[in-house]
């Protein structure tokens, strides 16, 4: 690239570099290659890799390598500078530089967070002590995988679906694994009673011991972790416990540099933050009100962020509640409501011993809530449905329900 | 020297189906666990090897589940000993306080030769009560009044080969497709091979008229309107025989002259019958220029109260043109039951007294000094109808039942279970102990176990006159006995012992032919002299044989195929009688407020009352569900909705039945089928409803006519449920039960919401896992239960006028181990691969959609859908259901 074209373009910063970072980089170089001067900063040591699969490098199933998406030579084949293992200390908005610790210096035209969220750690006695962790990263991942030697027994605290995947993941080292859940149900905002309970089972099935209403008194442990004390008085040898009570937007360093904070960092339709130079993506950002924590609405406003970036009209509404997602291969979709409002319509199948609950909630005729588990076939569908809010037709109900059946021969003949 | 015998080759049984009066031959093949494996018999003459969907699926009517095992008395089961010791005692104590004739005895056509021949003689000869009569009455005992006012004797002319033989075959209120398929096969062979044509005369078009070259829809009852205004056609055109009527008969005169008051001419004839007068004249042409006719004719005309007349009005034209007892030609009574003609031949019926002779005082005389009788009746006893009536009255205390079903197939049906809670001795020789009739109870309620078809022994006789060997091939279960052996033991213990030391069927069978013959001298039509000294060993060997067989035959292997080839009949002066019979005129006419006119039948899969095709899964999936048939002019004037409820009522009963509106039903009519129970049904019970007017002559009841009224009935929802045991409906529930493959399935229909059937079922299934599907606000709801991972029930309940569909249920329950896209699928209602479709070939369980896929991939006639998908390639009562599905075009040439 020669000086001259170099100080025409734009400088643009992508603060972090996590699947949404990355996301956006494509779309971006999608659509205006060469565009801008990109600078990537992520804290990790490696470049941008699937969170999703953290499970399964955690069982072993697969490597990091496999967890990768691009490789350096893709950054570098698309112009962006990468830097890596380099967490971001400060933003200098009047001047328009992002500091990176003491090595780097970046000046920036325009700049866009997507710095994530931190794990939460639950303020517990103990909860500080060696071999209590988080599940997060590749480092959180290393560092089980060293606890869970043979014999070792593991507490995951935290029924979301991270703290299952840990479980899960967990439980397929061979180690002695129990999770606890202060719900009645796990997944609790995502299922109802009937698919947690399958959620469960299959939990089970996978050799995870499953405590729910579980309450954490204390983690104790003579300068390691030993045990867990619940507070009805249970007393649960551990020599692994994993927190995975949820996640926090990162907003430390917006908020150092004065950026309008919420929940998370505050953007409008176009992704932008009180600063109009400056945008945030993803889980530490927040959206009329919405700090979202899933890879769709992130991807989402990637794609939109990257458009506005190079001129097109684009905006983010935001995203319905919808969480499609896999529970340690046991498939799993839910949208909208989660439980039955009193007045509502449910049309429910349910064969546990099969692994198969699908529900749709119908209120005034109109699609509010869909919770599939076993199968999530015509999760498109509901969710269109859902957010549009248009009134159902007859035999759309028997469609979401069971699939829209192939096209018989009459249909066919019909339609010529 | 002993030769060891193999049990590799398990022993063929040589054997005769129990069903209708065709008697076919069939091979039964023991599997030595209790069932057996059935096929047509190929050297038996009536059928040739072929079997209809019935005798194809005896094997599946063997188990014994339901059978009555123990005698029983009040409930409570007995020792042989102490029930034969209760209903001797019984007897003898209604003889002694109220006289003989407060006996009676009902009997069945189900019944063998032998067994009824004992009852005959018990009754008649030595208990001294005339009062024996059978469901024959119910069946063809107006054509046997009509043959005796004809031809002096209750003679069949014909054989079947004459329906091989003709060349134009007239079908009487008879659907020989479904009813006697066999034969129908043969007729349909007949018109393939020398183009007889078939004309069908019924008020509904039926399968039969389907098939048919003409059908004539005409109203109800007017059959004697037609064979007159026939009559009286011949003798305008000078087709009349003269010389073979001046010969051989007499009457002529009058019944032609009664024939002009009645039907004058073609247009008179159509206005008489509702028939288009092209059609009357196509059919007068038809028969006056083919000389080979037979006229078959069965229910329609003898179900009636005029069915005598009938029978006469028909057989009129015959011996008006002389086409009888000649090759190809003749009328024909086609019989309903397997031994309805051995019933005859034996003079089981109350206006009989033995082996086809009556009330003459010498013909009792000869009768009592033949069986030394101490107790012969001199006169005729109550006919069914009148029967029952006395038992309502409390003329009759002591009532003895054999092999059939008087609940269901009698007409007032309630009015009868009421009138035998007052009998002081009710006898039941029964096989299942769960009919109505068994389940009916008096003062003192006897249960006798029966051998079933399988077991017992004996002979039967079919419509062409042609005795063959029901064979055993199948151990009695539990304690159940022949119906002769029981008799004869309760003879003894009345003092009879030595006139009813019967051990052997073969036995009284020689004494039955010993009896036709005494005395006979070529005076009685029915002899068989021949076979009189049969030993056991020929017995057991007996090949078919029809009947006249007198002594001196030159063949005693072969007998008769034909009678009144020379012109003599069995009257005092050897002539066949003209009768001039009565107009037409339903014994009720509808009314305002009983507007339409309800008929009785069958369909093609079911016998009777079900009680041995109800059994078959492949029999009870031709129809589920008791059905009324109907117009659509009618439905929709009545507010009636094809696949809903009617509620049809008469002065007598209503029932609740499904509907299905076609074009086949006549305007004003309903058909409905006779074969549900309470076993089978909750509001099925169809005869119930029949007023049943008798006839003056024959006394049988008017099953076909009664006045009705017809209004729809609506339920909140519809389901099935298939359970693998028998499972009871929730009281006040619409339901009726089928046999499915594996299992039993309950069809209803209920005013609970699908929530409430949902809790009601639910909770049937303790301990079991539960699979479900609801969406109360449509009102449905599905469940699948099951254990170790097996399908043990299934349920769907569905909002609505039509009840929802069974077949990929039932296909799935089937099957020995479950898919988890099949598990799916019960849940969902969707197929995830194409169902069959209802069955319409039972033989090899062939279903709509496959027939129709066949054909749209080209099979476009019968044979080639037979070829493709094997439907109808059995015993071809589904060919007229294919042959609708192929495109107009094609079915024409195919006709």
């Amino acid at each position: 690239m020669d000086a001259s074209s170099a100080q025409t373009k734009e400088r643009l910063v992508v603060v972090g570099n996590g699947m949404v970072s990355l996301r956006f980089l494509e779309r971006l170089t999608e659509r205006a290659p060469g565009r801008f001067d990109v600078t990537v900063v992520g804290a990790e040591p490696v470049a941008a890799y699937n969170r999703v699969l953290l499970s399964s490098l955690l069982g072993g199933e697969v490597d990091e390598a496999a967890c990768g998406f691009r490789g350096l030579d893709w950054y570098a084949e698309h112009g962006i500078r990468l830097i890596t293992g380099a967490p971001v200390t400060t933003i200098d908005r009047e001047n328009g530089l992002v500091v990176v610790g003491e090595t780097h210096v970046l000046p920036f035209d325009r700049l866009v967070l997507a710095v994530g969220s931190l794990p939460i750690r639950l303020p517990l006695p103990g909860a500080d002590l060696p071999g209590v962790v988080t599940f997060r990263d590749f480092a959180d991942v290393a560092a089980i995988r060293a606890a869970a030697v043979e014999h070792a027994r593991a507490i995951v605290i935290g029924g979301g679906l991270l703290g299952l995947e840990a479980a899960v993941g967990l439980a397929r080292l061979g180690v002695d694994t129990t999770l606890l859940h202060v719900m009645d149900r796990v997944m609790e905002r995502q299922l109802d009673h009937n698919a947690a309970r399958l959620v469960k089972a299959a939990m089970e099935a996978r050799g995870v011991k499953m405590l729910l209403s579980a309450n954490t008194a204390c983690i104790e442990g003579d300068g390691r972790v030993e045990r867990l004390v619940l507070k009805d008085g249970t007393v649960l040898p551990a020599d692994l416990v994993v927190m995975s009570v949820g996640i926090k937007p990162s907003t430390a360093l917006a908020q150092e540099c004065g950026l309008e904070i919420g929940r998370g960092i505050k953007v409008d339709d176009r992704m932008t933050t009180s600063d109009p130079n400056i945008f945030a993506l993803g889980e530490c950002a927040e959206h009329r009100g919405i700090a979202y924590g899933l890879v769709e609405p992130a991807y989402e406003q990637a794609d939109v962020l990257s458009r506005h970036l190079i001129g097109e009209e684009a905006a983010y509404c935001g995203t319905s509640l919808a969480t499609s997602l896999k529970v340690s291969g046991l498939p799993v979709f839910s949208a909208g409501v989660v439980d039955t409002p009193d007045g509502a319509e449910a049309v429910v199948l349910h064969d546990a011993a099969a692994g198969l609950y699908r529900k749709l909630t119908i209120e005034d005729g109109r699609l509010t809530g869909a919770l599939f588990v076993g199968d999530i076939s015509e999760q498109a569908r509901c969710k269109e449905l859902i957010r549009t809010g248009v009134a159902l037709a007859a035999e759309d109900r028997d469609d979401l329900m069971f699939g829209t059946p192939a096209a018989t021969p009459t249909k066919t003949s019909l339609a010529a | 020297m002993t030769v060891p015998v193999s049990d590799a080759i398990p022993p063929v049984v040589k054997t005769t189906c129990p069903y209708c009066g065709v008697g076919c031959g069939v091979l039964a093949t023991p599997d030595g666990k209790g069932g057996a494996s059935v096929a047509g018999d190929t050297e038996h003459p009536a059928n040739f090897g072929r079997l209809c969907s019935k005798g194809s699926a005896l094997g599946e009517t063997l188990d014994l589940d339901d059978r009555l095992l123990h005698p029983m008395v009040d409930g409570a089961r007995v020792s042989w000993e102490s029930a034969l010791g209760t209903v001797a005692g019984g007897l003898r104590r209604i003889t002694e306080r109220h006289g003989p004739d407060s006996i009676a005895f009902y009997l069945s056509g189900q019944l063998l030769t032998e067994d009824y021949y004992v009852a005959n003689k018990l009754a008649k000869g030595f208990l001294g009560t005339p009062h024996v009569d059978t469901n024959s009455r119910l069946c063809m005992s107006s054509a046997v009044a009509a043959h005796r006012r004809a031809f002096g004797s209750d003679t069949v002319p014909g054989c079947y080969e004459d329906l091989d033989e003709a060349d134009l075959l007239v079908l009487v209120g008879s659907n020989t497709a479904w009813c006697h398929p066999i034969l129908f096969r043969r007729m349909a062979d007949a018109k393939a091979k020398r183009g007889t044509r078939i004309v069908t005369i019924d008020p509904r078009r039926t399968q039969t008229g389907e098939e048919a070259d003409l059908h004539l829809g005409l109203r109800p009852g007017t059959d004697t309107a037609l064979f007159s205004g026939l009559l009286v056609h011949l003798a305008t055109q000078g087709a009349v025989d003269r010389r073979y009527v001046a010969e051989h008969t007499a009457g002529f005169d009058a019944a032609l002259e009664r024939a002009q008051s009645i039907a004058p001419s073609i247009a008179a004839t159509a206005a008489a019958t509702g028939l288009p007068e092209a059609d009357v004249l196509a059919f007068f042409e038809l028969f006056t220029r083919t000389r080979r006719v037979v006229t078959c004719f069965s229910m329609g005309v003898n179900q009636s109260a005029q069915g005598t007349d009938k029978g006469n009005a028909i057989i009129n034209c015959h011996l008006a043109t002389g086409r009888i007892g000649q090759p190809g030609m003749g009328p024909f009574s086609l019989t309903g039951q397997p031994n309805a003609m051995g019933g005859r031949e034996v003079g089981g019926l109350a206006n009989m007294l033995a082996a086809h002779m009556h009330f003459a005082p010498e013909e009792v005389d000869r009768v009592r000094r033949f069986w030394d009788a101490p107790n012969i009746i001199t006169g005729e006893g109550m006919k069914a109808v009148a029967m029952f009536e006395a038992i309502a009255r409390g003329k009759i205390k002591a009532l003895w039942v054999m092999g059939t079903n008087p609940l269901v197939s009698m007409p007032r049906a309630d009015a009868i279970r009421e009138a035998i809670a007052g009998l002081d001795l009710y006898v039941v020789s029964e096989v299942l102990s769960t009919t109505d009739t068994a389940r009916a109870t008096a003062t003192k309620t006897v249960l006798l176990p029966a051998h079933a078809w399988g077991e017992k022994s004996g002979t039967v006789t079919n419509s062409e006159r042609r005795i063959s060997r029901q064979r055993s091939f199948l151990k009695a279960p539990g304690e159940a006995r022949a119906d002769w052996a029981i008799m004869s033991d309760v003879a003894n213990r009345l003092g009879h012992g030595a006139s009813f030391a019967y051990t052997s069927a073969a036995q009284i069978f020689r004494e039955h032919a010993a009896l036709s013959a005494f005395e006979n001298e070529g005076s009685r039509d029915f002899d068989l002299g021949a076979l009189a000294d049969l030993s056991d060993r020929g017995y057991d060997a007996a090949p078919p044989v029809q009947w006249p067989l007198p002594k001196r035959s030159a063949d005693p292997r072969k007998g008769r195929a034909r009678l009144f080839a020379d012109g003599r009949f069995y009257t005092f002066d050897a002539r066949a009688r003209f009768v001039a019979v009565q107009p037409p005129a339903l014994a009720l006419a509808p009314t305002a407020e009983r507007p339409m006119i309800l008929n009785t039948g069958r369909v093609r899969d079911h016998w009777h009352t079900m009680t041995r095709t109800g059994k078959s899964q492949r029999l009870s999936a031709h129809r589920a569900a008791p059905f009324l048939e109907i117009h659509p002019d009618d439905a929709a004037r009545h507010r009636l909705t094809d696949g809903g409820f009617a509620r049809v009522t008469t002065d007598h009963a209503s029932a609740i039945l499904e509907i299905a509106v076609t074009d086949g039903a006549q305007r004003g009519t309903m058909f409905a089928p006779m074969h549900w129970s309470d076993m089978t049904a909750s509001n099925g019970r169809v005869v119930a409803l029949v007023r049943g007017v008798p006839d003056p002559v024959s006394g049988q009841p008017e099953l076909k006519a009664t006045p009705a009224s017809v209004e729809p009935v609506a339920y909140r929802s519809r389901g099935y449920l298939l359970t693998r045991s028998t499972m009871p409906a929730p009281a006040g529930w619409w339901w009726a039960r089928a046999t499915v493959q594996s299992g039993s399935g309950l069809i209803f229909a209920t005013q609970d919401g699908s929530r409430e059937v949902a809790l009601a079922l639910r909770g049937l299934f303790p301990g079991h896992e539960i699979a479900e599907y609801s969406d109360h606000a449509r009102g449905l709801y599905r469940l699948a239960v099951y254990r170790d991972g097996r399908l043990t029930a299934c349920l769907a309940v569905e909002a609505g006028e039509r009840r929802p569909d069974w077949e990929l249920a039932k296909k799935i329950f089937a099957a020995p181990e479950i898919e988890a896209v099949d598990r799916r699928s019960l849940l969902s209602g969707r197929a995830q691969t194409a169902s069959a479709g209802p069955v319409i070939c039972a033989c090899h369980g062939v279903g709509l959609d496959v027939i129709t896929a066949s054909i749209a991939a080209g099979a476009g006639s019968v044979e080639k859908v037979g070829a493709a998908c094997k439907a109808g390639t059995n015993c071809g009562s589904c060919i007229p259901e294919i042959r609708k599905l192929l495109p107009a075009t094609l079915a024409r040439d195919a006709a």
